[in-house]
């Protein structure tokens, strides 16, 4: 009896196995095909649940979160993530653009806010300055080079983010990131933040070599490793008569 | 090529002498009389010590002519370097290979002189010659320097004022209203859950140490304040100094977990300096680095139209702490 | 009778001064010249270039922190409310002509100064030439390094950024932490609460431009007057004893070399300072107290400091709800105060417990001949460097994937386990370079290997003669 049902039992398990592991990465072996749907219970509902309500521990529900959120996970390649404690970092993205397409759709049928449209145009620089020094220095840097959060948390750098997603960042407060809704930064603000953001890819180095833009250990660094090793090696040349 | 030669010899065998021939000295020298003098300048060598002097002209000319004709930074260092850096070259080389290479040698001065000290003591004691009552003159002396120095050092304490109860004043009142940092009004909905501002009191200088605030909300049902503190927070609203209690930096970092239980760190502001955190929702108590005071936390209300208002002053001392004064 | 003097200019000045005697000892004056002596030159001629680039500044520097908003050319900063000094800075660095190059080149200078005096340091502490006569001259040194570490904070807090009025209000919560007089001394220099009086930004100016330039132009005077009455000490070698100085006379060699170095110097200064960008203050935008930034550094030569504060766990012991050691002050405070302290006291340290040697020394010793000296020497440098490199290397240790509370753990346990095991193996590489008297790069010292007539090889302990070429 055990015996005739063996084959189903044994295929069930594996099905319930295969179920429970986290989803593959889009890049090894073929890539996934699929609309939304499947795309989502393949790679995201093993951590946020396949009614997208969440998994405690493993991942927050996705209901609400709409097109914004997805997109910017997926865009940036933060999801899907390898294990659900790390910290989500920009990395390629694991799906092609029609694939996280349906995904973003699938996700955003559920409700939510749909991904923005910002003009950095429309911005003023000078406000955009003002708001980064204010709210989002202390994390990012200045001039957006990142830093730490402590005790382990990373700020990345803004050097690759575009005005969407820094749009999109700012209304999320991905991973340890705070937010900030529309009464207290209005698009028109969000647009001067992405527009300074997109400035300090390449900033005003009026000086020469910006080494960085990090401040005063590269600094630092030159003063020893240049200056210092130059100006010895000219005493070298002087001293002791050349020898 | 023979001191090449004579090098890889020397590696092989390690023999001294041959070591020292490729150096072109002597082997085995004791007591050498180290003076020398040699005339090295040939004509060439002063050419090329004229081509040096000219390249560090002409460089010193190309940097007048940038800076009269406009302002390219990296092309005034490139000349005006290049000119220092010539010149240098030049001196150098008339240093080392033109003007005549001497080694000299000369004596060291006696320093100690035992005679001397001993006739400078005299000298100076023969000034007090006939003087019997030197303690009271020399107690006397001292409290006169001791007194006029004192006073020379008095006016000092018109630089600034004494420290008091200085850091427990802010413009911080029960009634006043937030602000931001154009004057508007903050209303208690234009903060979620997740978010960070910084907040003045209304009607009084930003730039007072007492005056900013950082502005959060937290879930209401997450606070953990003490039991004084039970109304501070009106729909979990939570306004803490934004002046580190550690060294005095903006508080600028804020940590809110997006999703909690995969995070595992609570809501904390934090200090880029030298990374102090607190956590927001236990009334800024420190939980990481070196601070050693939580931030002092505003008590909030939320007025009807529903701004938000201090509901009292700061609960302590702003900023870092002071030697001998009080904490809380 | 004396000739004509308007046409002979060394008559001239004779007829008049008397020097024409002391100018040509002056002239023979023997200077060792091995190449690190030269060293405190370097810092000596960074200073020049210092005050001279200094003096152009403050032509345009307006030292005031009266609000004004910013109308020049760099974008971000259009109608932002700033300080005066703020403002006269950026006009300085995008408006004035050469003014970026001189103020870059200000502030490499600064950099380089520290450098060159951390070098020459070690050379003085790593030889023993702080012994006996030079003592004074050594205390001397160190407060000069003491006061450029000053003074180069005061200079670059001066323009009112967001970094360095980060650093000011570090600086003053360590002045307050100091026990009994901290807080009444930090009202007094403030002015008040931190950001301080309107009076405060001048009494900074003024104490960097001129108490502690002229404070410097001193003690340098002082140092310099005392190497050439008690003459420069040098390396063991022929015909170098302990009463005599061998070496290039000032003129022309000397005066050439160094007068080279001088240029050598500018050069480098000058390069950097308008192909380095350094401190841009435009980007970081004016100092607010509500406002910080991530990864906010002070200049190099304070990164020990900031490495102290944040090593320090949260230690801030209070009795009776009065605080008695504000936290700053182990890391701001005492541990900078200890490490001086120890430098200063080292000669005495050395003279009563280490060699028990209070005769005059004039030949310097080569670091191995005094080993317990270089290991502790050693020791001092790994613990400095290791709480530098904490304080420093947080985002690049970071970005490798070591957290900052793994980082934090590490060094704490890494200040107390590696300076005992480099004073240790500094002892053993000392004792072992001396008792085999090789020096490590030049010479090689190895077995004398003879060829056996009956084949095979073996060790000897004399060269063997026959198969050196004979001597030049």
């Amino acid at each position: 009896m055990i015996a005739r049902w063996a084959p189903a039992l044994v295929c069930a398990a594996a099905a319930a196995v295969l179920w429970a592991s986290p989803g593959a990465p889009a890049q090894e072996g073929a890539p996934l095909a699929g609309d939304g749907a499947s795309l989502y219970r393949q790679s995201c509902s093993s951590c946020h649940g396949s009614d997208l309500r969440g998994v405690p521990g493993k991942g927050p529900p996705l209901r609400g979160v709409g097109a914004l959120s997805a997109d910017f996970y997926l865009s940036t390649g933060r999801m899907p993530l390898a294990h659900p404690d790390d910290e989500p970092v920009r990395n390629p993205p694991a799906f092609e653009a029609p694939q996280r397409r349906a995904l973003v759709d699938y996700i955003a049928s559920f409700g939510g806010p749909p991904v923005p449209h910002v003009d950095p145009g429309a911005g003023s620089i000078a406000q955009g300055q003002r708001l980064f020094a204010d709210r989002c220095s202390g994390c990012h840097q200045v001039v957006g080079r990142g830093g730490i959060v402590p005790p382990s948390g990373v700020a990345p750098a803004l050097r690759h983010a575009s005005a969407t997603q820094v749009a999109q960042a700012i209304r999320i407060g991905p991973y340890t990131m705070p937010r900030f809704n529309a009464a207290e930064l209005d698009d028109r603000e969000v647009a001067s933040i992405a527009r300074y953001v997109a400035s300090t890819r390449d900033p005003a180095d009026r000086g020469g070599w910006g080494i960085g833009n990090l401040g005063p250990v590269p600094e630092g660094m030159v003063a020893w490793l240049l200056a210092g090793v130059a100006l010895l090696l000219v005493v070298r040349g002087l001293g002791e008569r050349g020898r | 090529m023979r001191r090449l030669l004579r090098a890889i010899v020397a590696l092989l065998v390690g023999t001294r002498a041959v070591r020292g021939a490729a150096r072109g000295e002597q082997p085995e020298q004791t007591e050498a009389d180290p003076r020398r003098r040699e005339i090295v300048s040939t004509p060439r060598r002063e050419l090329v010590l004229a081509v040096l002097l000219l390249a560090a002209a002409a460089f010193a000319i190309a940097f007048v002519v940038l800076i009269l004709g406009g302002d390219p930074v990296q092309w005034e260092a490139v000349t005006l370097g290049g000119a220092f850096a010539c010149l240098a070259a030049a001196l150098g080389y008339a240093g080392l290979k033109v003007v005549p290479q001497e080694t000299e040698v000369e004596e060291r001065p006696q320093l100690e002189g035992p005679e001397a000290e001993e006739q400078l003591r005299r000298t100076l004691a023969a000034g007090g010659d006939g003087v019997s009552r030197r303690r009271l003159l020399t107690v006397a002396g001292l409290t006169a320097g001791g007194s006029l120095a004192a006073a020379l050092a008095v006016p000092a304490i018109s630089l600034g004022p004494a420290v008091g109860e200085a850091p427990f004043r802010s413009p911080w009142r029960r009634g006043r209203a937030l602000v931001d940092e154009h004057g508007e009004p903050i209303s208690a909905d234009d903060v979620v859950e997740g978010s960070h501002l910084t907040a003045f009191p209304a009607d009084a200088d930003p730039r007072e140490l007492g005056s900013p605030v950082a502005l959060v909300r937290v879930a209401p049902d997450t606070l953990r304040l003490p039991p004084e503190r039970r109304d501070w927070a009106p729909e979990g609203l939570l306004a803490y100094s934004k002046i580190c209690t550690h060294a005095g930096c903006a508080v600028s970092l804020y940590r809110y977990p997006l999703s909690e239980d995969t995070t595992g760190e609570p809501p904390a502001l934090a200090c880029p300096c030298h990374y102090s955190m607190f956590a927001v929702r236990e009334g800024a108590r420190v939980i990481g680095g070196p601070a050693g005071r939580p931030l002092p936390q505003l008590p909030l209300e939320i007025a009807a139209d529903r701004t938000l208002r201090a509901a009292g002053p700061l609960s302590g001392a702003v900023g870092p702490a002071w030697w001998g004064v009080r904490r809380t | 009778m004396s000739q004509d003097s308007g046409r002979d200019p060394i008559a001239f000045v004779d007829q008049r001064l008397g020097a024409a005697a002391t100018t040509r000892k002056a002239l023979r004056y023997v200077f060792p010249d091995h190449w690190s002596f030269q060293l405190g030159e370097i810092a000596l001629y960074s200073f020049v270039v210092l005050l001279a680039t200094g003096v152009y500044l403050s032509l345009f520097f307006e030292s005031s922190l009266s609000r004004t908003v910013y109308d020049g050319g760099y974008a971000p900063l259009a109608g932002t409310e700033v300080s005066r000094a703020y403002a006269s800075a950026v006009r300085l660095s995008f408006d004035v002509p050469a003014g970026l190059l001189i103020r870059q080149t200000h502030h490499w200078a600064a950099l380089v100064f520290v450098v060159a005096i951390v070098m020459h340091l070690m050379r003085i502490f790593f030889t023993g030439a702080f012994r006996k006569p030079r003592e004074l001259n050594w205390m001397i040194g160190l407060t000069m390094l003491g006061l450029a570490l000053v003074e180069g904070f005061a200079g670059y807090s001066l323009p009112d950024d967001l970094l360095s009025g980060m650093g000011l209000a570090i600086a003053q919560a360590v002045a307050m932490s100091i026990p009994l007089i901290g807080g009444d001394v930090t009202y007094a220099l403030w002015g008040g609460e931190f950001p301080g009086s309107p009076e405060f930004h001048s009494r900074l100016f003024i104490t960097h431009v001129l108490l502690l330039p002229g404070a410097l132009a001193v003690l340098i005077a002082l140092h310099l007057a005392l190497v050439v009455r008690q003459r420069h000490t040098q390396f063991p070698g022929p015909g170098r004893t302990e009463r005599n100085d061998v070496g290039s006379p000032m003129w022309p060699g000397y005066a050439l070399r160094s007068l080279s170095l001088l240029a050598a110097v500018c050069a480098v200064l000058f390069l950097l300072g308008g192909l380095v960008q350094i401190n841009p203050i435009w980007q970081w935008g004016p100092y607010e107290i509500w406002e910080g930034t991530n990864g906010a550094q002070p200049d190099w030569y304070l990164g020990w400091l900031i490495g102290a504060l944040r090593l320090m766990p949260n230690w801030e012991p209070h009795v009776a709800g009065y605080t008695l050691v504000p936290n700053p002050f182990w890391g701001g405070a005492l541990f900078p105060a200890g490490l001086f302290g120890l430098l200063y006291a080292w000669p005495l340290i050395e003279q009563r417990l280490i060699t028990r040697d209070t005769s005059r020394h004039e030949l310097l010793d080569r670091p191995r001949d005094n080993p317990v000296r270089t290991a502790a020497g050693v020791a001092i440098l790994t613990l400095v460097v290791l709480v530098f490199g904490f304080g420093s290397s947080d985002r690049a240790l970071v970005t490798a994937g070591f957290a900052y509370s793994l980082q934090l753990t590490v060094t704490r346990v890494a200040v107390f386990v590696l300076p005992p095991v480099a004073f240790l193996v500094a002892l053993r590489v000392c004792r072992e370079l001396r008792d085999r008297d090789a020096h490590p790069l030049r010479e090689w010292d190895g077995g004398y290997v003879r060829r056996r007539p009956d084949g095979g090889f073996e060790v000897v302990p004399e060269p063997p003669r026959s198969s050196a070429p004979p001597p030049r």
